[in-house]
Parts: C-alpha cells; structure tokens; sequence
C-alpha cells in the first residue's frame, strides 16, 4: 500500500536593521521590529493561516485519515506568540487531532548542525522545550535546517536519543535507488532516514502555475494517478515543501489551496494511505541504507551547503560567528543569548549569495554582507567584553566554576554556621 | 557593410572618454569580416593605429576647389592622402564655401579640441562632411556625440543614407541640469534627425526620451566595454601599512567629490590606517581642499594632482577602493578600468556602468553614509575585498567591445532593412 507523507516547513527570520559601521559598539539592537511584524502578518495572512485551515479541514473531512507533519522553528513559534496568538490557537488544535506530527527543528533555522554540535544540541532542546510548552507535543523526528544532513549528524543525533531524520532525496546520494522507501543511515544503524522526492515536491513548489511545465495544469486527480502510478514497492511518498508554497510561492488564485483540500478524496479513493514521518519509521522497516559524508540539503542544484556558505563572504560570516561559540556558552547573559540564537538564522547566510538571495530586502549580497557584518562586529565585541579573549577558554571555565561553585559552597558553609550555633 | 563614420577624437590623442570609446567600439566592430568603417576625424595626428579601420583628417579634405597640380598636392599630402584621393575627394565638391578660410590646398584648420570657435568648428565639420557624402560610398552614417550631429545630418540629406547618432553623454549631464541652449538644439535636431539613437546606458537612454521628447522606440542602449590590457601582471599591488582609498578624475561638480570626502571623515572618525587620495584636477579642487581641512582630515587626505595614462593604472592597482560618487555620469568607464587591474569599486547608482556591474558596490551619490559603510566593509572584512577584487576582475573581462559591435551591427541592419 502507497502511503503519502506530506511535511510544511514555516520559519521566518527576523528583520536586520541598517546598520552602520558607526553604529558598532554603540547600537545593541540589531532588529528592524516594523519590518518584522508586517512581514509575518503578510505571511500569516496570505500563506500560513489559510494553510493550517485547509490542514484542518481535510482532517475533518476524511474523518482523521489525513496526516501530515509540520517543521515549526523555535524562532516562528516566538513570532506568533508575539504577532499572530491565533496562529498558536490554530497550531493547538492541530496538535489535538493526533493527525499532525511536529519536528524537532534547530531553534533559530541555524547550520549549528554543521559547525557547532553542541549548539545543535542546544538548539533541538530548546525547541523542543518550547513546543512542549506551547502546542503540549514532544518532538521526535528532526527536520534539520533546510533538511541539511551528513552521516555524521546522524550519528549525532542518535546519540541525542533521535530514531528518525529528515532529509534530501538528491540524486547525487541515491542514484539509481528511490526515495519512496525507508532507509537506515550509514553514520547510526539505528537512525531511520526518510527522502525527500525532490520531483513530486517541486511540481507543486514550483511548476504549479507555470503553464510551460509538461504536466500544466496540475489538478487533484491527475496528481493522485501520478503518485499511484509509482512501481510497487515504493511505500512512502515524501512531499515535502516550505509551507509558503501555498499562499506565496504560488498564490491563492492559482488554486493551490483547493487542489491541496481536494487530495485526500482522490488519495484515498486509490487506496493510498496518509502518514507522518514518525508513522512511517514506525511501520515500515528501513530496506537499504544512505550514506551522504559531505552535506546534504534541499537547496540549490547541487543539494549541498553552497548556496548558504558556498563564496568568500558566507564564509568569513560563519566563521566568524562559529568562532565564538564557545564562550557564548559559557555565559548566561540573556540579551547576547537571544542575539546569538538569532543572528544564526542561515537565511542571513542566504543573502549573501552572489546568484539567488532567497527572500533578501538587501540590494546585493555586498551590501547583505556589510550590514551583518557590521552587527556581527559589535556582537563579537559584547561577547569580548563579557569574556576577554585574552584569557583561554579553558581557564575561563574554570574561573567561571569556581565562582557558580562559591554560593553552593557559602549555602554550605552557612548551614554548617547555623548547625553549629 | 560600410560605414561612415564621425568622430572627434581618436587614441592616442584623447581628451575624454569619448576617443576610448570610439576607439574600443571600432575596433570590436572591425573583428565582424564584412564590417568596414571610414572614421573621420577633425585632426589626426599621424599616429593613431590604422589597422583595423581608415582614418581620414576633416582637415586634408579639400571644401573649396583648387587648381594645383600632381606633384605639388604629392609633395603636400605626404603621409596624409595620395593625390588620386584628393583628386577623387575634390570631385565631391559641390557648394560653394569660399566663406570658410581654407589654405592652397582648400582645406580647413581644425583645432581637434574644444576650443571657445567650437560652434564654428561644428560648422566647417558639417562642410566636410558634405563633400565626403559625396564622393564615398558606404551604407549607413554613424555619428559619436554632438558635436558631429550636424556633420552626420548633412551626410544623410545629401546621400540618402540612414544616419544612426550614438550618444556618448547629454548637454544635462554636464551641466547637472543647466544646459547651453545652443548645444541642446544641435543635440535634439541631431536626435530628430537620426533612424536610430544608441545610448551608452539605459540612464542616457532616459534621459534623451524625457529631455528631449524622443520616442522611445527608436533609442536603443548598447553599453560600453572595455578594452583588455596587455599585461595585466605588469600591475601589483605593494604591501602597505594604511588602505588607500582613491577618487580619480576631474575634480567637477558632476564627478561628486565633496561627497567622497564627507565619506571619507566619517570613516576616519572611526578608524585608523586608512589613507584618502583624490587624484586629478578640476574647477572644484581649492573648495575639496577646504573642506578636507575643515573636516580636520588633511593628514589622511592627499591630493597628487593629474595623473595620465600608465600612471592611473598604477595607482588604481596600489588601491585597495576606487571610489566614484558621479552625480551624473552616462556610463563611467574608469571603474571598470580599476576593477581590470583588481581594485573593488564603490559607484553611484547615478552611473550608466552601475546597470551592468554586479560586483561593484553600487550606492546613491548622496548617501554618504552607505558610501563610508562600503569603504569601512572592504578594508576591514578581507572577504568583502577578495570578492571584490578577485570576482570584479572576471567580471570585466567579460565585458568586450566585440558585443557591443555586434548589437551596433544589429541596428545597422535593422534600421536598413526598415525592421527596427
């Protein structure tokens, strides 16, 4: 039996200011919170909220047979909560109906997987945290950002107790195999991998509308024969696409949301299941093994980390910025926290893309690169004057135990003082 | 294809951008098999490289009809013309212009420069060009700039050919708005006059439609390029302690220089090691040094005066920002002449060259602020001026002039065949 699994990813980042080179070590506010606000209203309106209805509605209408898995970041979860509170209501009744999974999903949209494990750790617990408090589910696969995956990660994650990762199905990896089944990755004997079928998920991505694309027009039936017609055996079909598809990428008008809402009919008509990735590990078994040693995402034509980190000036950011991870850690300043988290989001790094700048409202990937750079300076030197890079990190752990270590050591000494008298 | 064409300055006796333009363009042209080009000039000097076009001097082209003999027009033209030619030139005589002052030879002096007599230069052009259309053959006239509009009008009437005007630069921006009513009527009677109008930027290309009332079907924009250099290794960049940020040009109202050194105390107030250079000459140079003085700057703030040829080169590659805040500026040749030697570029959105650079970092002239932000980015994150120097250089060599020849080639054949 054919089962689809359908993923939405929302994440949005925040808005960065201009700011000036002048403004370094006077301005820590790097935000442009207007800008923000208005885009996320745009967003929620013409995208996410119609799309979390429709959602809603199809579960209703096939009577819980429709299920599907939703990535939320940590950041967009933040977002609504200040912005758009309906959208938590709307995300809480979702969570309600059982039909709807939701994924682990690095905090801030961040690469933290790729230059700092023990920030990706931070970042899936901290979301993960979040989720639980907010929408009351417990995350169990991960949607890494932009789907980016290595053996390594996968071994890392295991090690964090994860069953089940999400990532590309690129040709590069699979060759000749397909992406309709469950695999086991070489990084973690343990560690499910699910494919994403780059093809089904793109014609609706981006053929959708586009009257050149062979398969135009696309409707509901036709899409349910396509997907039907997959050789058997092939038991898990991934569609799996930003959530902004439906609303944005392609607009209402194109009938994307009635063509979403008609699917389950004609699915379910053919005998094809619905599941959600944790489902699917759960009831099939993994029947070959993927192994990707250099990254892996969604993006771009080459499906690796390129179009985030791939010239000069993503470089010089992410390193620049990875560099002080460390002694980030060690801190517990709340302000430079939150900068930090935010300030990872990889669509800065987007920007900065000399070819495609994703969503950017910068005029080139220079002037993306000055403006982030400038605010990367002036957080690099509030982490300076919390932590002098004069003294080893080392040391400065040590210091820093020393001195959380006093009040315990003082509450000690005090009740022994109390005992004595 | 044979072309006539009219110019005013040829390499390498050249004022402005326009005899490197001319220059570049033909030459791109001349690499097309079938592409043969008569480039009329008021006055060579003997030296300019023939090899790929003729050349021939406004100023040994007989106006006025003289009975000399072989030997003497021989012994006369020696170098410049072979007396068959003078014969088969003086045979296109067909007006009187004994008005005009000629010498025995009945050709007139030209200054070949921009001399207070321009007006009157313009109209002896014109003569020339009525003998020249009628004793040469050639398919279409070409016409760079102004100041050989009327030449390229009278060509068309007398021989029916049609006249396509390229347009180098607009009476507005030079004079940021304030134009000379005589120059404007020769530039919008040559404008009406054209079948086709070709602008060295999209900017230009604006302006000529909404100044001067043109439609807008009949103006095309081909861009400039540049020529490649020779030996580009020849030019290296020292190690030094301070970045050189540097503006190169006539210091003028159109060039924006008081906007690069108010650019240029707000980096400083900031930062050390960084040295300003305005290098050139111009009406506002005592004002900028003022001003530098008055921003307290002048210890960082240099000024070496003029620089030609090889010179420039050289101090564009000892540079580490090439700065050009134009106000107005129809194309702007000289960033991409700095990004050929590796240095980054910061130009204003007012110029015609933003439109085709994408490795440059493209500003408004005023915005002082963004200016300095640009500087402060590619001295201080190496990323940015490795991009810059190392992706701005491949992008310029990509910019030919053989691509812009054949786009000029386009409308040649457009406007002949009435398909344009």
């Amino acid at each position: 039996m054919k089962n689809i699994c359908f993923c939405f990813q929302m994440h949005s980042p925040y808005r960065l200011k201009r700011y000036r080179f002048f403004e370094i070590g006077n301005d820590h506010y790097y935000y442009d919170d207007m800008a923000t606000e208005e885009h996320i209203n745009w967003l929620v309106e013409t995208s996410y909220m119609p799309l979390c209805q429709t959602i809603r509605d199809m579960i209703n209408l096939s009577k819980g047979k429709f299920h599907c898995a939703l990535s939320v970041s940590g950041t967009m979860i933040e977002m609504f909560e200040q912005f758009n509170p309906e959208m938590i209501d709307v995300l809480k009744e979702l969570a309600g109906t059982k039909c709807v999974e939701f994924l682990a999903t690095p905090f801030s949209y961040s690469l933290a997987a790729e230059y700092n494990e023990s920030e990706q750790k931070e970042q899936l617990k901290k979301q993960s945290a979040l989720l639980e408090n907010v929408l009351g589910v417990k995350p169990q696969a991960v949607w890494n950002t932009e789907l980016l995956y290595t053996d390594e990660i996968a071994y890392n994650l295991n090690k964090l107790g994860y069953k089940l990762i999400l990532t590309e199905g690129a040709k590069h990896v699979l060759s000749w195999n397909t992406p309709n089944k469950v695999y086991q990755s070489a990084g973690a004997p343990k560690m499910k991998v699910l494919l994403r079928n780059t093809n089904l998920s793109d014609e609706l991505s981006f053929h959708f509308s586009d009257p050149g694309w062979g398969n135009f027009p696309i409707d509901a039936e036709k899409y349910a024969n396509q997907l039907n017609a997959l050789p058997e055996g092939e038991d898990i079909i991934n569609i799996w696409v930003g959530a902004d598809t439906f609303g944005v990428r392609q607009n209402a008008g194109t009938g994307i949301f009635d063509f979403l809402k008609a699917l389950p009919y004609y699915a379910l008509e053919r005998e094809m299941g619905f599941m959600t990735p944790s489902e699917a590990a759960k009831k099939l078994a993994a029947e070959d093994v993927v192994s990707a040693p250099y990254p892996l995402t969604w993006s771009g034509e080459a499906k690796d980390l390129s179009v985030y980190v791939g010239n000069d000036l993503q470089q010089e950011a992410v390193q620049k910025l990875y560099a002080v991870a460390e002694r980030v850690h060690l801190c517990q300043d709340k302000n430079l926290k939150t900068n930090w988290l935010r300030l990872q989001d990889v669509n800065y790094l987007h920007y900065m893309n000399h070819i495609d700048q994703g969503e950017t409202q910068f005029e080139s990937a220079y002037d993306a690169f000055i403006n982030y750079m400038n605010i990367l300076s002036d957080f690099l030197q509030t982490v300076e004057e919390q932590y002098p890079t004069t003294i080893e990190n080392e040391e400065l752990n040590e210091l820093l135990k020393t001195i959380r270590n006093q009040e315990e050591e003082i509450q000690k000494l005090q009740a022994q003082l109390k005992k004595k008298k | 294809m044979k072309a006539l064409m009219f110019g005013w300055e040829f390499p390498p006796h050249i004022l402005g951008g326009l005899g490197t333009a001319s220059y570049g363009l033909t030459r791109g042209m001349s690499q097309q098999e079938d592409m043969h080009i008569t480039f009329v000039i008021p006055k060579p000097w003997g030296d300019e490289d023939q090899s790929f076009l003729r050349i021939i001097g406004a100023n040994s082209v007989p106006v006025v009809w003289k009975d000399v003999n072989y030997d003497y027009v021989k012994q006369r033209m020696e170098g410049k013309m072979s007396p068959e030619e003078y014969y088969h030139l003086r045979d296109g005589i067909q007006y009187d212009y004994r008005r005009i002052g000629t010498d025995d030879l009945g050709c007139v002096g030209f200054s070949g420069r921009y001399p207070d007599n321009l007006i009157e230069e313009i109209g002896n052009y014109e003569a020339v060009a009525s003998v020249l259309a009628h004793s040469l053959d050639f398919d279409i006239i070409h016409s760079h700039d102004w100041l050989t509009y009327p030449a390229g009008v009278f060509a068309k009437h007398i021989s029916g050919k049609p006249l396509v005007i390229h347009v180098h630069a607009t009476d507005f921006d030079r004079s940021r708005g304030n134009v000379n009513p005589t120059v404007f009527a020769i530039e919008k009677r040559g404008m009406d006059e054209a079948d086709h109008i070709m602008c060295v930027s999209n900017l230009t290309r604006r302006t000529v439609i909404e100044k001067y009332g043109i439609d807008p079907r009949k103006v095309s924009t081909v861009h400039n390029a540049v020529e490649p250099l020779a030996h580009p290794e020849e030019f290296t960049k020292p190690e030094r302690k301070d970045k050189l940020v540097t503006f190169l040009g006539r210091i003028t109202m159109q060039k924006g220089p008081e906007y690069f050194v108010e650019a240029a105390a707000r980096v400083l107030s900031k930062t050390d090691g960084v040295r300003f250079v305005m290098a050139g000459s111009g009406d506002k140079m005592a004002e900028m040094i003022d001003l530098v003085a008055k921003r307290g700057i002048a210890d960082k703030f240099h000024f070496p005066g003029f620089m030609r040829g090889k010179q420039v080169q050289e101090m564009l590659a000892m540079s580490d920002v090439y700065i050009m805040p134009s106000v107005s500026e129809p194309f702007g040749i000289s960033p991409l002449e700095a990004m050929q030697v590796g240095c980054p570029s910061i130009i204003s959105h007012q110029s015609g060259c933003a439109e085709i650079l994408q490795h440059a970092i493209k500003t408004d002239y005023w915005d002082i602020d963004a200016m300095a932000d640009a500087i402060y980015a590619i001295v201080k994150y190496p990323a940015m001026y490795k991009s810059l120097h190392e992706l701005g250089q491949a992008e310029v060599n990509n910019i030919r002039w053989y691509d812009a020849g054949l786009k000029v080639r386009k409308i040649y054949d457009g406007v002949i065949n009435h398909t344009l």
